[in-house]
């Protein structure tokens, strides 16, 4: 390995995170936005490097100040790991290089190098998570990712984005505090934080009362930070009042992290060593899940606000993710994270199409996009290929993780036909509530008087924009055809965490 | 003796959650929660823990009480009616105290030298600290070098906080200046008009700048480091804000000033990682900064711990004049 090679894992974090404070200080125009878009594209190909170490057999980590863990904090980054940087790096680079004149538009020029600076605060809290193989480690990046994507969310036009990042923060507050108590008490009773480390000494304390509140309290947090199915409520207002770069990027990323801790500590930690907590696991979360996708997508087809309705249905997406995780099967499981991949490139897709959508149009409810497609027809067609891989038509990505997910329930027998039948009618609300936008805005009769500012004439989004759109749309495409990668990451993860358990 | 003075400390925290928890008058509230800081601080002194009990209460009773008022001083005194059933909220937190109550069934008893914490990493810690390291207080080794990662993360949770301030308060383009207007035209805030405080903060100030300043420096030795002086020296310039008013004391460190403070802060700490890179260890690695491996680690040390106390005193005065600024407005 080489020199650089073996800095990888802490560059990740350390690229980002030290760039932040530069980026605050650059006050000419256009400036912070430039530093911040190189920076996160640098971020990119640390984990596209990162990646293709990781497929040639590496598993990288790394000894933070030189002392080895569990004394000092270690960082690992395996399949999983890289499969969810990938998607962090990726979607903040793309967010970024759409997102310039959306913001230009919603955030004032000597606020911006505090927005940009919160943004890449956002990437390196997240990347932080992802790399760290340590349990307190993983809730100080927790810390830095949310507290800067309250700040980015809060920079909406819209006042009440600020109610909305109230209720975020809350929960969100609540939901870290819940996996601290949950990390101290298993440091009580194991006097380790290193997640490997705490695998192997809990083992003789497993069935003590503190041990099964951690598992508890650790759950419960994630969850709520995760938005899983009933402690979503702060999503969908979140994701619609934030500006819509910031939702193109959260949406994409931000609630898969929460689920890759929840599912890393989970398999490492608690199914090896806990009696019966496979059981557990699935029947706390598969309820939850098919609730999930039923009053998720039930609520998205009444919803007409474009934003909160891709907010609801994200809720329902994470009840997919969810779904094949408590099937605890090899399968199931690689269903699980490969639909963490593909569903981020369907709502990266579909939120970069409404931020383009928004550059022409005020309002972004159905009533009032009467006709956009017929101005914007590039813009709205990258939406629809968004859409058909949300669903999960064939050809698309999003084919792939449902078609994982049907042969894992098909496994479990009778149950499993009752869970495809969920899947199948999760799916059919999907084409209702997509549809509903392509009817309004290819087939409605045009409205006039809804342009973003009276002098606009409504055209096709900047060329800039667009093209960055459908290069996001066309990754639906590519990984719906060419399934190598995402397959390759998924299947290995999911083998090295089911190993763990009996 | 220490079981009865923690039983003591922890009845009184209980009460005053409550009765914060149950006033509807928001000064009152602000001000119990500098007392329920002050006892976590009392209480974290009594398990010995005088670093953490330092912070607190720097930062809990007397930093956050001084934002809280500001806060306060944007809104109205008193809590608005809850438009929510508060049912549902009342069962959460009963059943979240009842299963940690459950957890502690099987704790390790207080005090117990076999208690797990004390048997894995922390007695390696004290064993191998004077010959890695070598200073004095070992809590101030951990946190700067062992885990020195979190350190840095935890400065930069600070460095977001202020961040998240700025942005959100200067959404009103201009607000600032036209306050800092407004206090030059004559109603200005603070205790410039009441002699007694005037007096005795000025004589105060000096000392308290002097006492951060040893907390900064003497954190190898003693309880102390960064984040404690850090909250010492704005809250000396706190106090000198409002007793000669906010305007003098952006005279003294204006605003640009504080934001390269901090974000200077963040970066001195950063720097000292990349340095261990360029020197061919690892991230964050102190030992290769001088010949001395231990001669490294004490330099590493020392240079993080400014850069902490940089960034925490910028980000808190910072946060202090944005909301004075907005409360001229």
């Amino acid at each position: 390995m080489t020199s650089l090679e073996f800095h990888l894992p802490a560059l990740q974090v350390a690229v980002p995170l030290l760039l932040a404070p530069v980026v605050v200080l650059l006050r000419p125009r256009g400036l912070a936005w430039a530093a911040a878009t190189v920076t996160s594209l640098m971020a990119f190909a640390i984990a596209v490097a990162m990646t293709q170490g990781i497929l040639d057999g590496e598993v990288y980590r790394y000894a933070m100040g030189g002392w080895e863990a569990p004394y000092g904090i270690g960082l690992r980054v395996d399949r999983f790991s890289a499969l969810v940087l990938l998607l962090v790096t990726g979607a903040s680079s793309l967010g970024l290089l759409a997102g310039k004149q959306s913001i230009d538009r919603s955030i004032e020029t000597q606020r911006q190098p505090l927005f940009y600076a919160a943004w890449l605060l956002v990437v390196a809290g997240l990347a932080g998570i992802l790399v760290s193989a340590d349990a307190f480690n993983i809730f100080v990046f927790m810390e830095i990712s949310s507290l800067a994507s309250y700040v980015v969310v809060a920079g909406g036009t819209d006042r009440r984005a600020l109610p909305a990042v109230f209720k975020y923060l809350i929960m969100g507050t609540i939901g870290a505090t819940f996996y601290l108590i949950g990390v101290g008490l298993i440091y009580m009773m194991t006097g380790t934080l290193n997640l490997a480390d705490m695998a192997m000494r809990i083992h003789e304390v497993s069935e003590q009362r503190p041990i099964l509140v951690a598992a508890g309290f650790i759950t419960v947090g994630l969850a709520l930070k995760a938005a899983v199915f009933p402690l979503h409520v702060w999503l969908p207002n979140a994701y619609t009042y934030a500006p819509h770069a910031v939702s193109a990027f959260l949406a994409a990323c931000a609630t898969k992290v929460s689920l890759y801790v929840l599912l890393r500590f989970d398999f490492v930690v608690f199914q090896p060593n806990l009696l019966g907590h496979d059981f557990q696991f699935a029947a706390f979360l598969m309820p939850l899940a098919v609730l999930a996708i039923l009053v998720g997508s039930t609520v998205a087809m009444f919803e007409s606000n474009i934003k909160r309705l891709l907010g609801y249905s994200s809720v329902a997406q994470i009840g997919y993710i969810m779904l094949g995780a408590s099937l605890v099967s090899l399968t199931g499981l690689s269903a699980s994270l490969l639909h963490i991949f593909n569903h981020a490139l369907a709502k990266g897709t579909l939120f970069l199409a409404v931020m383009a959508l928004a550059m022409r149009f005020g309002q972004l409810d159905l009533a009032s996009l009467g006709g956009a497609a017929r101005r914007m027809p590039w813009t709205m067609s990258a939406f629809v290929v968004g859409a058909l891989s949300l669903i999960g038509v064939p050809g698309t990505a999003g084919f792939i993780s449902k078609w994982y997910l049907v042969t894992a329930a098909f496994a479990e027998g009778p149950l499993g036909y009752f869970l495809i039948a969920v899947i199948v009618v999760g799916s059919l609300m999907a084409v209702v509530y997509s549809w509903r936008i392509v009817e309004a805005t290819w087939f409605a009769p045009e409205v006039q008087a809804n342009p973003v500012t009276a002098e606009t004439t409504i055209g096709e989004a900047p060329m800039a924009m667009l093209a960055v759109v459908w290069l996001a749309a066309l990754t639906n495409i590519y990984f719906g055809l060419f399934t190598a990668l995402p397959r390759a990451l998924a299947e290995g993860a999911a083998g090295a965490l089911i190993a763990g358990v009996p | 003796m220490t079981v009865l003075f923690g039983v003591f400390l922890l009845t009184l925290l209980v009460i005053t959650a409550i009765a914060i928890v149950r006033t509807k008058n928001l000064f009152v509230a602000v001000m119990l929660l500098g007392i329920f800081s002050l006892l976590i601080a009392a209480n974290f002194f009594v398990l010995d823990a005088a670093d953490v009990a330092l912070t607190e209460a720097a930062v809990g009773a007397g930093i956050s009480t001084v934002l809280f008022l500001g806060a306060l001083a944007l809104t109205s005194e008193f809590e608005r009616t809850p438009t929510r059933r508060r049912g549902l909220s009342l069962a959460v937190v009963v059943c979240a105290t009842l299963v940690v109550l459950y957890a502690t069934f099987d704790k390790p008893t207080f005090g117990d030298p076999n208690a797990p914490v004390h048997q894995h990493v922390a007695p390696w810690y004290l064993e191998n600290e004077p010959e890695l390291i070598d200073i004095p207080n070992v809590v101030t080794a951990v946190l700067g070098s062992f885990r020195g990662y979190d350190t840095l993360g935890e400065v930069f949770v600070v460095l977001t906080a202020g961040i998240g301030v700025l942005f959100l308060l200067s959404a009103r383009p201009g607000a600032g200046a036209r306050g800092r207007q407004a206090a030059r035209d004559g109603s200005r805030i603070g205790l410039q008009n009441d002699v007694i405080p005037r007096v005795v903060g000025r004589m105060l100030v000096p000392f308290i700048l002097l006492f951060g300043l040893y907390v900064q420096f003497h954190g190898e030795y003693g309880p102390g480091g960064g984040f404690q002086a850090g909250a010492l020296i704005a809250a000396a310039f706190i106090l000198y804000a409002l007793i000669e008013g906010e305007e003098r004391t952006l005279e003294v460190l204006p605003r640009n000033t504080l934001i390269a403070l901090a974000a200077g802060g963040a970066l001195l700490y950063g720097a000292v990682g990349i340095a261990g890179i360029l020197m061919g260890a690892e991230f964050l690695n102190y030992s290769v900064l001088a010949s001395d491996p231990i001669t490294g680690q004490q330099w590493g040390i020392i240079l993080i711990e400014a850069g902490v106390g940089m960034t925490v005193s910028g980000v808190l005065l910072l946060v202090f004049h944005a909301f004075a600024a907005r409360d001229q407005a």
